[in-house]
């Protein structure tokens, strides 16, 4: 018997072949020619490419920038989420706005932005170099470039969540006494811990792939305020393919990393 | 160097994590420089390195930052924390001058107009020369595609355009021929790359056009890269004299306590060490021995000097490149 709804056998096997096809083409072609540039002379250069003390200083920062930006972006994300799926008040809606403010501005806009401020034309420039403190072209400006172009990842997955659940659960708890503190980790966490996961390892894989703001604020001094996606850049137009293909793949298989993780999660 | 790399990384993790502001300070220099720099600067500050450990006992950590030298110029007047810069052309050093970063007088401080090597602008062709180009007029012939940078934000980009307009003031009739011929040029320009170095990726990797118009060692370091049998270098007629200068950034050195170390990164510049460097990455030394030892690498030909030619960068930066310029009048991308 055959179901009204059940589609031909040949245009079932035609969509799928016509996804797997773009997904070849746009998705693991370009991935396939990551790793195989990289291994072009074999896996000695490549792992040489890995060792030189510039790509380490750049794994570093790169690392260092994401173990700051992600954790903030955790705290102010929730923080967000839970004053806007939990409570009414004026300004909610502006609020949900301003979230999704980084996502629709150019991250070349977000990097200048900080120039704008801490630069030493800037407004607090003036300030900031009296006292020694430098913001932009060093960690602090690579910190706040990337924090604000990450910041919507963890609120935008724990929002719709926390707007399903409702507010019942926490209003249960209060009832039974529990405090602010109390309720937040004994009933809000644990119902939205696997979406809050899946957020932070997005901001996290985003965080490490920053280029744009992350290029405004960078200076490009090597080894030093480099982060791996300029470091890549650098090197190509060093005419060192195979290292930048080798320093592209491992920030590559970082962000497959992450992604397996999350989807291995989701599936839990 | 059989230095194990564990014991190599492990005392730059402890730099890296106690981040870029403390690796600066008195034992260490950064050099803000333009793209076509960095296998050169590279060279040297290792040699550096070992001449300052050799004067001072002291051992210094350099640190370079290269890219288009407008944008630059700019990074470093916004707070970038440069000791020296090594730019393009001195009207990117007057930029920063203009802030107060630097003293006016800059360009009197070192000698030779404070550029320690010079270089010029050839054409990049390639094997085999098919579309027979062999001087400016050439580039303003229909089919001819010309791979140049954007000069709004390329500093060889710049002297590319002075040197054709200085070309075609002598063989197409003074400045109104030389803005014509540019115009006519412009249109053979398939796309303008923002630097020197992402106009040679596009002209030698991505196979865009058929003449770079390239800083002379910009073009023998492609040369070199893919392959001699890809591209043949052609002179032309005349070309024009660039002169890189170099410059430390006062109020940064005075603030960080570096001048010492600055002023003697580009004091040693000129010593005979490093005039050698700068011929073998194919930058023209002052220096007479140097250059002669180079031989026919630097060839001879006809160079205009932007001071006699245009009368000087202020000026020919506000009639050529600035809003509204020559470059601005002539420059209508699509058509």
């Amino acid at each position: 018997m055959r179901r009204p709804t059940e589609e031909p056998a040949w245009l079932r096997w035609l969509l799928c072949l016509l996804a797997v096809a773009v997904l070849g083409v746009f998705l693991v072609l370009p991935l396939a020619a990551v790793f195989a540039e990289a291994f072009r002379r074999g896996v000695a250069p490549a792992l040489a490419a890995l060792g030189d003390p510039d790509a380490l200083a750049a794994i570093r920062l790169t690392l260092l920038v994401a173990a700051i930006a992600v954790p903030v972006n955790l705290v102010g994300g929730v923080a967000a989420a839970w004053a806007i799926a939990k409570f009414d008040f004026p300004g909610r809606r502006l609020l949900t706005t301003l979230i999704e403010l980084p996502f629709s501005v150019s991250p070349v806009i977000s990097g200048l932005v900080y120039v704008l401020v801490f630069g030493a034309q800037g407004w607090l420039g003036p300030w900031l170099e009296e006292r020694g403190i430098q913001v932009v072209f060093a960690l602090p400006g690579l910190v706040l470039a990337t924090i604000f172009v990450t910041f919507p990842f963890v609120a935008r997955t724990v929002i719709p969540l926390m707007q399903e659940q409702g507010r019942t659960e926490e209003e249960a708890a209060a009832t039974l006494g529990a405090g602010g503190w109390r309720m937040a980790w004994h009933v809000t966490l644990p119902n939205i811990r696997w979406a809050l996961l899946s957020g932070v390892l997005l901001c996290n894989a985003r965080a490490m792939g920053e280029f744009g703001a992350v290029s405004v604020v960078s200076g490009h001094v090597r080894g030093e305020t480099n982060t791996m996606p300029l470091h890549i850049e650098i090197l190509y137009n060093e005419y060192q393919f195979v290292a930048a293909f080798a320093v592209a793949g491992l920030l590559a298989l970082l962000a497959l990393l992450t992604l397996a993780a999350k989807s291995l999660l989701e599936r839990a | 160097m059989a230095v194990p790399l564990g014991r190599r990384a492990l005392p730059g993790l402890a730099l890296g994590l106690a981040g870029p502001a403390a690796a600066q300070g008195a034992g260490a220099l950064l050099n803000v420089s333009y793209d076509p720099t960095r296998e050169f600067y590279r060279a040297y500050n290792t040699a550096f390195a070992a001449h300052w450990r050799e004067k001072s006992g002291q051992a210094v950590r350099l640190s370079t930052s290269h890219g288009g030298s407008g944008r630059q110029a700019r990074a470093v007047i916004d707070g970038l924390a440069a000791d020296v810069v090594t730019l393009a052309l001195a009207y990117d050093i007057d930029a920063i001058a203009e802030r107060g970063l630097i003293a006016r007088d800059w360009q009197r401080r070192l000698p030779e107009n404070s550029a320690p090597y010079t270089s010029t602008i050839l054409f990049l062709v390639r094997r085999g020369n098919p579309k027979g180009i062999k001087d400016w007029g050439d580039l303003i012939r229909p089919g001819v595609g010309v791979v140049t940078p954007n000069p709004k934000t390329s500093g060889g980009a710049r002297w590319n355009y002075l040197a054709a307009w200085a070309w075609a003031q002598r063989h197409a009739g003074g400045d109104q021929g030389a803005a014509q011929f540019l115009g006519r040029l412009l249109r053979n320009v398939p796309v303008l790359d923002a630097g020197a170095r992402g106009a040679t990726t596009s002209f030698a990797q991505r196979a865009q056009g058929d003449v770079l118009l390239a800083w002379e060692n910009e073009a023998h370091l492609a040369f070199a890269e893919f392959g001699q049998g890809q591209f043949e270098i052609v002179v032309p007629s005349l070309s024009i004299l660039a002169e890189p200068p170099v410059a430390v950034v006062d109020r940064n050195v005075d603030r960080r306590g570096t001048r010492a170390v600055a002023e003697a990164y580009l004091e040693h510049l000129y010593s005979a060490e490093a005039q050698a460097l700068a011929a073998k990455h194919f930058y023209r030394p002052r220096d007479r021995a140097a250059l002669a030892a180079a031989g026919a690498t630097f060839p001879d030909l006809p160079l205009v000097t932007v001071d006699a030619e245009f009368g000087g960068w202020a000026e020919a930066q506000r009639t050529h490149f600035a809003d509204g310029g020559s470059f601005d009048r002539l420059y209508q991308p699509g058509r």
